[in-house]
Order: structure tokens, then sequence, then C-alpha cells
């Protein structure tokens, strides 16, 4: 076995694949760019080296950086995770070069299947059903439209050797086509140094549904079960899960072997994944080959106990499998939820800063339910806006689907992150959605079921008053504490009255309270809530069982009263004397200020280009800016027809949230 | 008997009634409350107790004395809040327009008397048009009479201002006068001169709102400390407060029990500062996780953001926070941030406040615009007031302490007690780029050379070790301990004795 190994990565998945070497006695190398110092990835590995300035151009995905670490630090092997060099021909033949094990594919397989037009003839001549599509390379935007045309609209235009949604643009006429095409280009230059693009049908209502395969080099190779990840956003996959709630076994088989057809096909040894999309009808269309470790792996460790990362490293290192296609079963469900440094109270733009507070739900595993969180940050760590927004992947198992979406639920809550935008309330919402419970899901979930973007979870009836009662006793352990300050009147206290008003999601909910040694019991108008819970004040989250039933919720002090977030929901509480109650009543109402006349930066970023100047009559929908950030160029277009009367912002400048790009008249 | 009983009952209900239900509707409409409801709001439940509640005007020009209502346009008294006492003043618009006539301001004499004597907060809700028109030189008297007390009664009893609607002319010096003073957004306003007369006289234009209104004062004038949506956040707020402030300077800040752990350790601080020594950080972290539950209330927090200042707890007990902000103007020390932080100082000398500071500054901001604004004297007022300072003093510097801003910061010299340093702090008297170029005016064409001695420079300057070795840095701690550390210091320090020599008073550079 290798002494040592080298992981060309960063983040999560290179300390999952430390985590994984250490459990084997190997010892592992980490690389690191400027803006990965103090990386938690760097704290893991035995040892680090410095590749480079931040941006992965300049160190991840130089690979003369990377050989000359291995050269450095005597590693015998290297694992590329995903993303950067982990699909890279010239890598893989580099390392061959120098006698270093790649724990990956051959580099034929990696050429034959990253290229995905290459790969489309491969399959469809290995018997694997594929979907239309340009397979040639394409020149200029003309182009592109001319075959979009003739493909029919819509279509999808991709970087050839993208992934992860990056590089990746649905065009619905050719306008989109143009533009798409373009921005695909910029982009897939910038992450991957390859810029080539191809066109494919755009399949509406399909669900993505991907095999995994493993090979050795001994010509074994098996499916290790399928993974669901239909639940994208612009293409990028967000929940993932298996099994997938919609396969039969008939269908499973099915496309096992056409992935273990194809994959041998290419002589394909180590961990790799087939995607494909299904259609209502159960049809299936292969859609690429990824020759790497997927993001989302550990669904399929979870529920088929293998550890995909140690058996590459076992097949690297010449081993023969463990285990044949009948040894492979499926145990329980698992749930992945990626946890992205994105806003989506700002549509999911991207946000960086500082974790001021990052606490993770506890690991642990039974016979019952498993939590697990892949992760590469740390509370005090830095999210930069160089490389990938994803965060955390927080996973759960159970032996039923329905059990790990509540263990999920679970988890989510006991997730606290501060200090910059994420979407774990995001996360929390699709988790309590009843088309997700239903399995009834397609790649449009996100897109149909929050068309309008995401604002929040507004609770039930049942759930406001069950948050009333927890807010109600709550601010009693509050207001006791306030009465037990020093210097007060001898016998003249203040006392705590049991009659409140919890003004909650813009209603009001009256309670009385009554309190004892375990707990309090609280009136909501007709029922009777038992309220128990060791909260304290200033603890920033608050776990309260509510007649049994447990509440988690996220406690932050606002100006006279809490911000109070669960399951998605974000909330302004105030609970107040029925008198002041009834005074606050008499309040007007403020509106945030007018911003509809001013053009706001809507993440950190770079400005790459202002398209309009002052004077200009704008339309609605025409793009005004460009700003950069975590290497995505985002279009910001006019909201409404109106007159530029002033621009703040030129190109290079750095912008921080909510600066004022542009004003108008 | 009963007739009399319930005489009393009529004649309250009548006073309590002020204006009338027109008038208080029309105080509703415009989305303010009454002051007998903000008061309700502000104290205790049923802790208020009244007086002067049948004290009338004595006017009788303008055909004054056809209209005598109780209570002639302000409400007096005391009540608790949490338990503890205070005294309160809130004006009634809907009697006269809450202006203030010699009775009037009798009455807020009397409980302002009262306050000082027996060591208790004076809280003023303002909401009035003005002097009384009809009372001439008499209602000017009776404000310069309250003027005198306020004059008396700082720093020995804090007072608290909140404008809730109107407050314009001499009324003004009243609130100016006091400790703090909090606006309400959209229905107060705060000016010497109205938009009237403004226009009048320099032919400008300018909206009540723009020329006084809680933006204005908390952003540019500096003249409030803060603002609130509306009166009942108004009230609620400002019960928080006076739970961070004693009595009176007879009595120690209030202790009030806690649930966070003493010796609760940050691992993230020890990530606080950043790689690259130009680039910001937000200190407000800092401060929310030392502070006892992260409980931190802000003064000033819309203006000279470059520097904080408000109230934590520590262990239960008060504590004021000074410390330059690195996200705004790199944390440099400029006219506005000097005087906000030296008022501050002194609020918490007065009333022995612990005064917890922690310094990242890279000096004083450079300009004409400074220089002319008088900086000189402006910062040495925050100079003076962490000098004069008697009570605990302990300082953190957590990266740049640098030239006189260094001296300013409650160090050592200054009398601090202790002052620790973090490991990433700088101490020199300028950065190594400034410092080399005029050690090394001669070699500056010579890149190499001075690249050299830059290095040479901050290897040894831009530690916090060459301070410590002569005593300046008392010890040099990790950041994630920080919270304990402090908290330990304080609590060594509560015994701490210190008079500076008998004088007058000082000559502070006002």
């Amino acid at each position: 076995m290798f002494k040592k190994i080298l992981i060309a990565n960063r983040g999560e998945i290179a300390c999952r694949v430390i985590k994984s070497a250490r459990k084997m006695g190997i010892q592992t190398v980490a690389v690191y760019s400027d803006a990965d110092r103090n990386a938690l990835h760097v704290k893991m590995a035995d040892e680090a080296v410095h590749i480079g300035p931040s941006p992965a151009n300049q160190s991840y995905i130089v690979i003369d950086r990377i050989m000359e670490a291995i050269k450095a630090t005597g590693a015998e092997a290297v694992h590329p995770g995903y993303g950067f060099l982990s699909e890279n021909k010239k890598f893989a033949e580099a390392l061959e070069k120098a006698g270093v094990a790649f724990i990956g594919p051959p580099a034929g397989a990696i050429e034959a299947m990253g290229d995905k037009i290459t790969s489309k003839k491969l399959a469809a001549e290995a018997g694997v059903s594929t979907v239309p599509g340009y397979m040639g390379l394409i020149e200029d935007a003309e182009e592109a439209v001319k075959i979009s045309n003739e493909i029919g609209y819509p279509v999808m235009i991709k970087a050839s050797a993208g992934g992860g949604g990056k590089g990746m643009r649905i065009a619905w006429n050719d306008e989109e086509a143009r533009e798409g095409f373009q921005s695909s280009k910029n982009e897939a230059a910038n992450s991957f140094g390859d810029d080539r693009i191809f066109i494919e049908k755009f399949v509406t209502q399909p669900r993505h549904i991907e095999i995994q395969v493993l090979a050795d080099k001994h010509g074994n190779c098996v499916y290790v079960n399928e993974r669901e990840c239909s639940i994208q956003r612009r293409n990028q996959k967000v929940i993932e899960e298996a099994p997938s709630p919609f396969l039969d076994p008939e269908t499973r088989r099915a496309m096992g072997e056409q992935a273990v057809a194809l994959a041998k096909a290419v002589d394909y040894c180590s961990a790799g994944t087939v995607e494909f999309i299904v259609d209502g009808a159960k049809n299936f269309y292969f859609l690429e080959m990824n020759t790497r470790l997927q993001v989302e792996h550990p669904v399929t460790e979870l529920i088929t106990g293998i550890d995909l990362v140690e058996q590459m490293i076992r097949v690297a290192d010449g081993e023969k499998l463990p285990f044949a296609q009948e040894d492979i079963g499926i145990n329980g469900w698992a749930i992945e939820s990626r946890l992205y440094a994105e806003d989506p109270y700002r549509n999911f733009l991207p946000s960086i800063g500082r974790l001021t507070r990052y606490r993770p739900p506890e690991e642990m595993a039974s016979d019952k339910a498993a939590v697990r969180n892949d992760t590469g940050v740390f509370e005090g760590g830095e999210i930069s806006m160089y490389y990938d927004p994803m965060i955390a992947k927080l996973c759960t198992w159970a032996p039923t689907r329905e059990a790990a979406i509540d263990e999920m639920r679970r988890a989510l809550d006991g997730f606290e992150v501060e200090g910059i935008g994420h979407n774990l309330p995001f996360l929390s919402a699709v988790m309590d959605h009843e088309r997700f419970i239903s399995g009834n899901i397609t790649t449009a979930f996100i897109a149909e079921e929050y068309p309008e973007g995401f604002d929040g979870v507004t609770p039930s009836g049942a759930e406001v008053e069950r948050i009333a009662a927890a807010a109600a006793a709550m601010n009693r352990v509050d207001e006791i504490r306030r009465t037990r300050i020093s210097g007060r009147l001898g016998n003249h206290e203040r006392r705590v009255g049991s009659h409140w008003v919890v003004s909650i999601a813009g209603q009001e909910v009256e309670v009385k309270i009554e309190a004892d040694k375990l707990g309090s019991t609280v009136r909501v108008g007709e029922q009777s809530l038992r309220v128990e819970s060791d909260w304290r004040p200033g603890q920033s989250l608050a776990r309260i069982m509510v007649d049994g039933v447990p509440l988690v919720l996220k406690v932050d002090p606002i100006a006279a009263g809490y911000r109070l977030r669960t399951r998605g929901a974000d909330l302004k509480v105030y609970v107040r004397r029925p008198r002041a109650a009834g005074l606050a009543r008499l309040m007007p109402e403020k509106l945030p200020p007018d911003t509809s006349k001013l053009l706001l930066c809507p993440m950190p970023g770079l400005v790459v280009k202002i398209n309009v100047a002052e004077g200009d009559e704008v339309q609605e929908g025409q793009a005004l800016a460009t700003v950069e950030a975590m290497k995505m160029e985002n279009i910001l277009r006019a909201e409404r027809k109106g007159v530029v009367s002033k621009v703040n912002a030129e190109p290079g400048a750095s912008l921080a949230v909510d600066d004022v790009i542009m004003e108008f008249e | 008997m009963k007739d009399i009983l319930q005489q009393l009952e009529t004649q309250r209900a009548e006073a309590r009634l002020g204006g009338g239900e027109k008038r208080i509707e029309a105080q509703h409409a415009k989305g303010k409350l009454t002051a007998r409801e903000r008061i309700e709001l502000l104290l205790d439940e049923g802790s208020f107790e009244e007086f002067d509640m049948f004290k009338a005007h004595r006017c009788t020009e303008f055909g004054m004395e056809e209209s005598r209502p109780y209570g002639d346009g302000v409400i007096t008294g005391w009540g608790t809040v949490n338990g503890r006492q205070v005294y309160v003043f809130s004006q009634d618009f809907t009697v006269f327009g809450g202006s203030l006539s010699e009775t009037h301001a009798e009455k807020i004499c009397k409980i302002m008397d009262m306050a000082v004597q027996n060591g208790a907060p004076v809280i003023g809700l303002n909401d009035s048009g003005g002097a009384r028109i009809q009372e001439g030189v008499a209602s000017l008297a009776g404000y310069a009479e309250v003027f005198q007390r306020n004059i008396m009664a700082s720093g020995v009893v804090p007072q608290i201002s909140v404008i809730m609607g109107p407050c314009a002319g001499g009324a003004v010096y009243s609130p100016a006068m006091t400790d703090f003073i909090f606006m309400v957004r959209d229905t107060s306003y705060m000016f010497v001169t109205g938009p009237d007369v403004v226009k009048t006289v320099t032919n400008e234009i300018v909206t009540a709102e723009e020329l006084g209104g809680a933006s204005t004062h908390t952003r540019k004038s500096s003249v409030a400390d803060g603002a609130f949506q509306d009166d009942v956040e108004a009230m609620t707020e400002v019960r928080r407060l006076v739970d961070f402030l004693p009595a009176s300077n007879r009595e120690k800040a209030p202790v009030r029990p806690f649930f966070d752990d003493v010796n609760r350790v940050e691992e993230s601080l020890d990530t606080l500062i950043p790689d690259n020594p130009n680039q910001p950080y937000d200190m407000k972290e800092l401060i929310h996780k030392v502070a006892d539950e992260g409980d931190f209330y802000e003064i000033q927090e819309d203006f000279a953001k470059n520097i904080i200042t408000g109230f934590i707890r520590l262990e239960g007990s008060t504590v004021g926070i000074v410390a330059n902000q690195p996200m705004v103007l790199a944390g440099c020390l400029d006219i506005d941030s000097s005087r906000k932080a030296a008022r501050f100082v002194r609020f918490c000398d007065a009333f022995e406040i612990p005064i917890l500071t922690f310094v990242d500054v890279p000096g004083f901001l450079p300009g004409t615009g400074q220089e002319y604004g008088g900086v000189i004297k402006h910062g040495a007022k925050l100079l003076f007031a962490y000098g004069e300072a008697t009570v605990p003093k302990v300082t953190v510097i957590t990266r740049k302490a640098y030239g006189g801003a260094y001296d300013v910061m409650a160090s050592k010299h200054l009398r601090g007690d202790f002052n620790y340093a973090w490991p990433t702090a700088e101490i020199a008297v300028m950065g190594a780029k400034g410092a080399v170029e005029i050690l090394y005016r001669s070699e500056l064409a010579d890149r190499e050379k001075i690249a050299q001695r830059t290095q040479d420079y901050e290897d040894r300057f831009a530690n916090p070790f060459v301070a410590a070795e002569r005593g300046f840095i008392d010890e040099v701690i990790q950041p994630r301990s920080t919270r304990r550390r402090v908290a330990r210091a304080f609590a060594s320090l509560r015994g701490k004795k210190l008079q500076n020599p008998w004088k007058k008073h000082d000559n502070i550079p006002l």
C-alpha cells in the first residue's frame, strides 16, 4: 500500500480523502493557495505545500505546481478529488510519466469521457441510449445560434470540460443562445482553462439519476446503485438521495448494466459516475460520465457501507475489488443537503466573508439513524470569492426515506451558520415541502415550486401558536432575569405577569403562561400547550419541547424582541404585556427605504463591465452591468424602463453588497 | 365622605385625559403615543407615582385664564424600571402642544431636585412645541431653571432624553446637556432654528426631517446617541439601557445574573486578524464574543463608525467599551471619533463604569480638513478623558497601535491597569513603510535595500514584544482567551481606589 498520498484539491473533499487515508494508515499531503493558508484541509493533513496565488488557475489547476509538490514531499500517489485537475488527461499523463499513481481512471478513459462530445459517441457505440445534440465544436456565437435552431429550442449550452453548473446555460431563443454561448465560453476559460462548447437538446421534465460504478484494474466492474440528484437550481445540485424514489429494480439493473458496459468499453478503473436523464416513463438517456469521485458520493456510501475513497486508493494500488455485483445491496435511505454560501433571500447570490459562527450538528451513526457532515470550513474561517461556494455536505441516513428526511430536518435545525448568507433555510424548506416528501420530483422542482425565488417559509397557524408559546416561555425567563438585577427597591419589586401577547408573522397570539418546576403550561386560545426547555438568555439555539414535539429555534436578540429562525421561517417576534401590545397596535408600519431608482450590487464582487452610460434610456430586462463573483459572471438587468442618471462604479471596481452601481431618474 | 373620595377620582380622570379625546386621537394619527402611554411603557406596570397632577398654570395674558387644564402639559413623577427607581417627566403634546410654561418647568425641576437628592436617574420624554409664548419671559426663565438643574445633575445621576416629537429653539438645550439623547424615526426632530427661519436667513430650503430628524442627528450632527423605529421600541430599549446604568455616582452599576461562562474560549478569535495587515475585520465580532451572552448596547452606532462605543456586561457587571473599528477609515482616529469616544469615556468615569478598550489604530487621519477642523484639540479630548479617568481600565491591542494614537488609546502611560496585547499586535511609532521612508531617505532609490530595511523594521517592531520588554504591555495573551483574561482583570480591580488631585474642575480642551 502507498505510504504517502497527495490530495490535489481543497475544501471538504480534501478533508474527506484525508479521513479515509488516515484510516488506512497512509500519510497525507495537502496543497494550498494563498487564500487557503489557514484552511481546514491544511490543518488536517500531515504535510502541506503552498502552490501559489489564490485564483485556481494560478494554483490548484497548475499541473507543474502540483508536480513540484509531489516531488518535494515524495508522495507516491495523488487523489484529485473532484473539479480542478480530477478530469484532466494531461495531469494523469504527467503523473504516469513521473511514476506517480493517479487515484482515478486511466488517462485514456478521462480523455474519452471527459470530452462530452466524444463520450456521447462512445456511449452510443456501447449501446447506451443518448440525447440528441450537436457533437462538433462550435466556433462562434452565430454558429451556436444556427445549431440551436437545427436541434430546436430549448437547448442546453455546455462547456465541454464543465461540471457542477459552471459554464452551462439554457437558451430558449436566438438572443439567449448568443449570450449563453459567450458567457459559457468565458466561464469555461476561467474555471477549466478549456473554452470548448457544445449544444444539445434540453429535455424537459427530466429527473437526474446517476449510477455509481467502481472498477479495478483486473477487469472487474460493478455498479453501486443510483443517486437521484433532481433537486437542482440552474443545473447546480442542491439535494441528492440514494436510492432514487423513482426507480424500480428492473430499471436500476438496466441502467447499471449500461453504465458498466460503458465503463468496460473505455477500460475504466476506479470510481466513476454515469449520469442519466430519466423521463416520467422511466426512459433514460445518457448524459455524461464523470471520471472521478462525485460530490454526492456519501449517500452511496451510507446505503452500501462501501468507502468509495478507500476503494479508489486500493484500486490505484492494484488491488482487486473485494466484492462482486451480487454482494451490493441497498440498506436504508440516505439524503445529502449541500450547504452553499449563497443567500436564498438574494436569489441565491454568492456570499463571502468570515464564518463568525459555524456549529454543525454532531455526527453519529446507529442502526436507526446516522448524521454525517463533510466539511472543509470551521468557525472563524473565511469563505473566499475564489472557489466553489459549497461549504458543507450534510448527510443523514435512516431505514426509510421518510425517516431519513426527518433526520435531515433535525440535523438542519441544529446547524448554526452565521456571518455569511447561506441556503440552510431553503434546505429546511425543501425537507418540509410536500412534493419533495412525496418523491414526485424533477430537475425543474426548484424552478416550479419557487418561481419567484425563496423568501422564507410562512409557518402554518398551528406552527405559529407553537412558536408563540415557546417565545412566551423564553420571554418569561428573560423577564424574570431582568427583575433580579441588583439595586431594586426592596419589597417593591416588579412582578412578572402571566398574560402576554406575542406578535409574530403579522399576527397577534394571546397567551397565558403558568410556570412550574419542570416548565410551563401555555394557554393559547382554547388549547393548552406544555412547554419545556432548558434555554437560558444568550443561547443562540433553543431546543424546546412543545407538547412533546421538539421545536428548535435559532435565537437572536433584536430591538425590543427576538429574531427566531426555524424550518426556513425567519420571524421577528415581540412578546408584550397586553397593554403594551395594545399601544404597539397604534404604531405605524414602517416601510423599508425605496431602492427602486438604484441598481445595487447584489453580492460582493468585481465589476467586469458597465453596459450603459449616464443619460442612456434602458428597457426592462436590458443588461446594465456584469459583476463577477465566485468565478460566475452575473449580468444585472434593468427591472423596469428608465433613464440612467448616474453611474457610480467602473469596470475593475471591487464592490460590497448593496453598493450603488448606478442611479436612475 | 364618599362624595369627596368620588370627587378625587373624577378629578384624576379629568387630569388623565390631558388635552381631551380629540387631541389624543390626533396624536395617535401622527404615529405617536400620548405622554401617559409612554410612561406606561417605560416603567414597570403599576409603578408610576405621579406628582403635581393637578398643577395648573398661573398665566392670565391672552385669555389663558380661560383654560387651565390639570398637569399643564407635562406629567412628572417616579416609578421603577425592573424594580430600580427612576424619575420621569413626559411632555404632553395634547395640552397646549406640550409648550413649556413657568409651572410646567416647576414640575420638571421638582423631580430633578428629588432625583439628585435621592440618587436616581432622570428620564425626560420630550414632545413640545417650545416656549409658551403667552407667558413671555416667565417661560424662558422656566427653561433656564431646567438647564441649571441639568448642569447640576450632570455626573451625579444619569440623565436620559428621548425626543418623541418636536423639540426646537431653547428647548433643545436641556436634552443637549443630558447624558444620552435618543430620537424616534420620522416623528421627532430637534433644531435651534426651524426650516422657515433657515429659509429667511440663508435661503436654504430644507425640511424639518432633513434639518433635524433622527437620521440627521444620529449620522451627521452626532447630537443624538441613537434612534428607534417607534415609541414602543424606544421605551423598551431605554429600559434596556437603564439596566446598564448606576442609579447615581454614589452607587456602582447594577449587577444582573448571567448565564454565560466566564471561562468561555472562542477559538475563532485566533483567526480574527487577517493575514494581510491592510485587510479590515469587524471589531464588533470581538466585542460580541467577549461580552456576556453577546449582549452589546451600542451608543452612537451611526456616527464616526471608525470607533465603537457602548455597554456590555462581564460577569453581570456593566463595562464600557471603546474600540477602533478597522472596517471604517482603517480604524484611525479623527475629529469625530475622538469627540465621540471622549464623551463616552467621561460618562463611564463619572459613573464608575470600568472601561475596556480594544485597540487597532493606525494613527490619526491626515489632511487639511482634519487640521483646519482642530483635530489637535479634539484628539486631545480623548487623550484627556482617558488620562483623567480613575475607573478600572483594561486595554487589549489586537493589531496596530501606531504613534500618538497608541498613547491615546488607554495606554499604560495613561494609567491603564491591565494592558494586554494579542500576538498579532504591532506597537510602533508608525508602519514599517513610512518609518523606512524617513529613516533611510537616501536609500529610497534602491528598491531592494528599502525592501530589506522594511523587513528589518517589521521584524523588530511589528510585534508586541518590544513594548512588553519595557512593561508597557503587561502580558501577551491568546485571542481565544480574551474573555477570560479581561473578566479576571476587571475582577481583580473591583477594589481599585485612585484619586486625582483636588481641583475646582479640570480644563479639558473643549
